[in-house]
């Protein structure tokens, strides 16, 4: 593939912090500039929101669940009713029960394995770019093959041969989805490494590894942030995806296996919408939350696509002041997300 | 119709700015790009427009050729465009392009109050509407932009680049004549015509440049203007750039606009040059005068911050300070902060370009010094020179 | 003309591992499949010693051959077409079944694809010229909700909504056969498009916002460029502006995603088919996992791996068609 701009919504520069900075000042610089975004950028305050929503329903919800979410019951596939608010299963498990800790499980799963696949997709691209040559060749080739691949066929046949559990379907999603981030990641890299205070760190004798992941993976934290991001939606999706399939243990409550339980017991066709309509809606929403995190930092990084505020010559000064906070700071970390750094 | 009946000597201008005002309306203040600007360009003139980053000259460029990007918008003030009547042929001492016919192209370029063209009524360019416009762009006024890099359709050859501009302003002419044309501008320009169908990225950055200026000859237009044409280019290149469009000038007969950040350029290519500070004009005169005599301090400062080649040894100074922020520019004369002269009227009273005290030769500046109200006698050059060496030296303003 | 070579190559290559992986994955996989599946397959009748071959040799565990020999072996196999037979219908090979799938899934999946693309595209750039404007404003954030919709749910949604309680469009299958047998009939071709609309509808639909939102952001980027501006001052056209000039340079990076996506189209069209029980490959490899039918499986996987890899070998052809810059020798 050529190392052409990928269309997923990350068109981000590399948030420049100074490298000579001292560690807890950086990780300082780090939650304000993520403070700050979520602040500034409508998109990403309410896809924070929504996502914040549903870590805490994950942490918190299983506390309050009305009924054990596998405890079966006489009464099956009955209607929302004001004892079961979502209704019964088929063997007349609670649903909404069975909702919320779906939610710990999915969300949990999601964000762990959306976390493996970032750190495997960083450690590629971070050793290929910085160390060229060889290295860099084959890992880019299997990074390519890895991309050209069709990746829920592979996980389905990988899925269908190993014992079915979590922990297939994360390891199956992990060697389907790390090669995209690590592309861009490894030409983030390529051209951070030609600048000169890479090359004076080398100069100064510093180890290799130290200036992998001290000076060069710092000021790539914006693209792995928004990489992250994206690379849990496709995640929760796939997750969801190989469950309705049956490829998950079905006996743990997840958004993805109430849905094949939902199909297996003829859901659609018996008009049980109580049943396979929220568990749907929990992806979707989750999933539009995270998409809107990452085209609000596509927007904070790139001004161009910021929605435009209709130009008028009569707006008085001060309305302009009330709409934007005051871009006065200038210093490195905090700014340095506000202005577009392109090398 | 009452047929204008004023002879071509009389009417000789081409282009009359008129109080021109351009804002840019950002989220923490609006910035003034270009206050209260107003010139003249007569036919065939060269008008050089010196100033650093940040003067508005650019925007002033953009402004007239109406390209400003939103939130840039002109407030204020006329552009008035002289077309030049169906009667009027174009003195060219040898034309070696033929000056392409109208014939076939609709003729609604009228001005507010509905006359036909024939009569020498200018045209207010900021009036127009979006199709007026598109009619005027490029046949009578062209720009050659900063960057030919950038200006260039990267996924379209250079032939299909100068024939869209023909059919789209020529479209009686052939197929056939239109290659006929784009071979002609090749030739023009000194391009081989081969490279008729290669890719911008093909072609080198002198090469790309000359591609531009002959995208921008395609129609002989009546002006052109060029925003820091040769800025992007080394010194050799840059020479044989401007060679070329002084030749072309001479075979096509246009007027032209240069701006340019150095000042050595113009003054030895431009006619008249006008010198821009922080949105405004502060001084217009023609090149000789500009060189015997600048008038301005901040002219004096432009022309004298590059060492001579030989002469006594003596300590630069530059001008000291850097331009305002647009978005405050300071009271009364933007540039006091910086000069070496000015004195207790310079922050309250705005300065108006205006003759020198006694000068007949067309040179005007915007300066208090030459203002007999405040100052009985104009400093000589030899004071402003003083004045700076004071600055260099260290001994504080006078 | 190299580059061309190039990806060839490149791809020849990625089917190569495609196939590896195909044959590895069994003999990796932890447990002894065989056993497993000769004992489901008592409980619908006898198992011949000779099914039992079969089931061995597939799986390669007549293990007096070196692994290498099986290798070839395996290879050979596949270049003669020869893909074994299927568990389910033993003893029908498992072309002929794919044969009479593919077609279903292709005419699906072609159809939406081209659709969406070029709908969303258009939708894009209309999107990126108007930008500020109601239309840009109120489908900019309707098509960002509609991305992380799940194309299965979605599907779901769909045919809940339309066929179940509305009863406008039939509930599974790509045509009615109870009544109807295929062939080149008008009536066989029109219940084929009542089955085939509404999962044609879903994956349109879903894939919609994704073509929508990258061309928008990508000609809002170009229109930013010098070379527009200078197209606005030669005074062309706003049409031949916004086509010739913006969208033809921003067109690009979706051409690249278009080829990426043809590998998620797939994938979302599994699901689709699943949902939809429409008769396509997707539908058969559920049905080959729920069966354990391993040789499906891994078939299927090798059918849809190359559908893709062609696909995005004429993507990458297309884009070096599209973008000149790209003919020249590139160096890393």
């Amino acid at each position: 593939m050529q190392t052409q701009e990928v269309p997923r919504p990350t068109n981000i520069a590399p948030i420049a912090l100074l490298p000579s900075n001292p560690l807890h000042t950086r990780l300082l610089n780090v939650l304000l500039i993520i403070w700050r975004a979520m602040t500034i950028s409508r998109k990403v305050a309410i896809g924070s929101a929504i996502v914040g929503f549903f870590i805490v329903v994950g942490l918190f919800g299983p506390f309050f669940m009305p009924y054990n979410p596998n405890a079966t019951s006489n009464l099956f596939i009955a209607p929302p009713s004001g004892a079961h608010w979502l209704g019964t299963t088929v063997v007349g498990e609670d649903i909404f029960s069975q909702l919320i800790y779906g939610t710990r499980t999915s969300v949990f799963w999601g964000l762990a394995t959306g976390l493996l696949v970032t750190v495997l997709s960083v450690l590629v691209g971070l050793i290929g770019g910085y160390f060229g040559g060889w290295t860099d060749d084959s890992l880019t080739l299997a990074t390519n093959v890895s991309l050209v691949l069709p990746a829920l066929p592979l996980a389905i046949v990988l899925a269908a041969y190993f014992p079915r559990g979590p922990l297939t379907i994360a390891m199956v999603i992990l060697i389907t989805n790390w090669a995209w981030q690590a592309r861009v990641l490894r030409s983030q890299t390529l051209s951070l490494r030609s600048r000169e205070f890479v090359t004076a760190a080398r100069a100064s004798g510093e180890h290799t590894w130290r200036i992998i992941f001290f000076e060069i993976f710092p000021n790539e934290i914006g693209l792995v942030v928004a990489g992250f991001v994206s690379t849990t939606i496709y995640v929760i999706l796939t997750w969801a995806a190989l469950e309705f399939l049956g490829l998950g243990d079905g006996s743990i409550p997840s958004w993805g296996s109430m849905l094949y339980w939902a199909q297996q017991a003829g859901a659609l066709g018996g008009g049980l919408w109580w049943w396979f309509i929220p568990p749907g809606f929990c992806i979707a929403t989750l999933g539009a939350g995270l998409a809107l995190i990452n085209f609000g930092i596509d927007e904070i990084a790139d001004p161009r696509l910021r929605p435009e505020r209709p130009v008028k010559a009569t707006k008085s000064k001060k309305e302009f002041h009330a709409d934007r906070l005051s871009e006065a700071n200038h210093d490195s970390g905090v700014g340095g997300l506000l202005r577009n750094e392109r090398a | 119709m009452v047929t204008n009946l004023h002879t071509n000597a009389q009417t000789n201008t081409l282009l009359e700015v008129k109080n021109l005002n351009v804002d840019y309306l950002a989220s923490n203040g609006t910035v003034h790009a270009v206050t209260d600007v107003s010139f003249t360009l007569q036919r065939g003139e060269i008008l050089g427009l010196a100033g650093e980053s940040g003067s508005g000259k650019s925007t002033l460029a953009y402004a007239i050729t109406r390209l400003l990007r939103s939130p840039a918008m002109i407030t204020g003030g006329e552009i008035l465009y002289y077309p030049r009547s169906s009667q009027e042929e174009r003195n060219t001492s040898r034309v070696t392009l033929t000056r392409l016919s109208r014939n076939g192209k609709r003729e609604h370029k009228k001005n507010g109050n509905g006359h036909s063209e024939d009569e020498k009524q200018p045209i207010d360019l900021v009036q127009l509407s979006p199709a007026q416009l598109r009619d005027i762009r490029w046949d009578e006024l062209a720009i050659v932009f900063q960057s030919a890099m950038n200006a260039l359709n990267p996924v379209m050859t250079v032939r299909a680049q100068i024939m869209d501009v023909l059919r789209t302003h020529r479209p009686h002419m052939g197929p056939d004549s239109r290659k006929q044309r784009a071979l002609e501008l090749m030739q023009l320009v000194g391009i081989a015509p081969d490279r008729l169908r290669s890719y911008p990225h093909e072609l080198s950055g002198g090469m790309r440049q000359r591609a531009i200026i002959a995208i921008a000859l395609a129609l002989s237009p009546e002006i052109l203007i060029l925003d820091e044409p040769t800025t992007a280019l080394d010194v050799v290149v840059q020479r044989e750039i401007l060679t070329e469009i002084m030749r072309l000038r001479e075979t096509l007969d246009f007027s032209v606009i240069f701006i340019t950040h150095d000042l050595s350029l113009l003054l030895e290519l431009a006619d008249n040059v006008a010198i821009m500070y922080a949105g405004r004009i502060v001084e217009k005169a023609s090149r000789r005068d500009l060189y015997l005599h600048p008038r301005h301090p901040y002219s004096f400062g432009l022309l004298n911050s590059f060492p001579a080649l030989h002469g006594p040894r003596r300590r630069m100074s530059g001008i000291p300070g850097s331009p305002p922020d647009l978005r405050a520019v300071p009271t009364g004369c933007s540039f006091h902060p910086r000069c070496p002269l000015a004195f207790d009227t310079c922050h309250a009273v705005l300065p108006l370009l205006q003759p020198a005290q006694g000068e007949e030769n067309g040179q005007i500046v915007a300066c208090h010094l030459y203002d007999s109200r405040f100052k009985a006698e104009p400093p000589a050059t030899a004071d402003l020179a003083r004045a700076y060496e004071a600055l260099a030296e260290g001994r504080g303003v006078q | 003309m190299r580059h061309v070579i190039r990806r060839f190559l490149f791809y020849i290559f990625a089917v190569w591992v495609a196939i590896t992986i195909d044959f590895f994955i069994p003999r990796l996989a932890p447990g002894d499949p065989v056993a497993a599946l000769v004992g489901k397959m008592s409980t619908k009748g006898y198992v011949t010693p000779q099914m039992q071959q079969t089931l061995s040799a597939m799986f390669g565990l007549n293990t007096n051959d070196p692994l290498w020999l099986q290798y070839f072996r395996y290879l050979g196999n596949l270049l003669h077409g020869n893909f074994g037979n299927s568990i389910q219908y033993f003893p029908t090979p498992v072309m002929t079944i794919i044969g009479q799938d593919i077609g279903w899934s292709i005419m699906l999946g072609g159809v939406a694809v081209i659709i969406s693309f070029i709908l969303g595209c258009l939708l894009g750039i209309i999107a990126a010229w108007k930008r500020g404007s109601a239309l840009d404003t109120s489908l900019s954030p309707a098509m960002n909700f509609l991305s992380a919709i799940p194309y299965f749910w979605l599907a779901l949604l769909t045919l809940y909504v339309f066929a179940y309680l509305l009863n406008w469009f039939p509930l599974s299958g790509g045509y009615d056969s109870a009544d109807i047998d295929p062939g080149w009939t008008f009536d066989f071709i029109g219940s084929a498009i009542q089955h085939t609309f509404l999962p044609a509808l879903t994956l349109v639909i879903a894939s919609l916002a994704g073509w929508m939102l990258t061309m928008r952001n990508s000609m809002i980027t170009t229109l930013s460029e010098d070379y527009v501006l200078m197209a606005k001052a030669k005074g062309l056209s706003e049409r031949r502006i916004m086509f010739r000039y913006a969208a033809r340079n921003a067109v690009l990076p979706n051409i690249t995603g278009f080829a990426i996506a043809i590998g998620a189209i797939v994938g979302g069209q599994l699901l689709t088919e699943m949902v939809f029980s429409f008769p396509g490959i997707g539908y058969a490899l559920l049905q080959a996992v729920n069966q354990q039918d391993y040789a499906m499986i891994q078939s299927i996987f090798l059918i849809i791996t190359l559908a893709v890899l062609g696909a995005n070998f004429l993507a990458d052809m297309l884009y070096a068609f599209l973008d000149p810059r790209v003919r020249i020798e590139r160096g890393a």
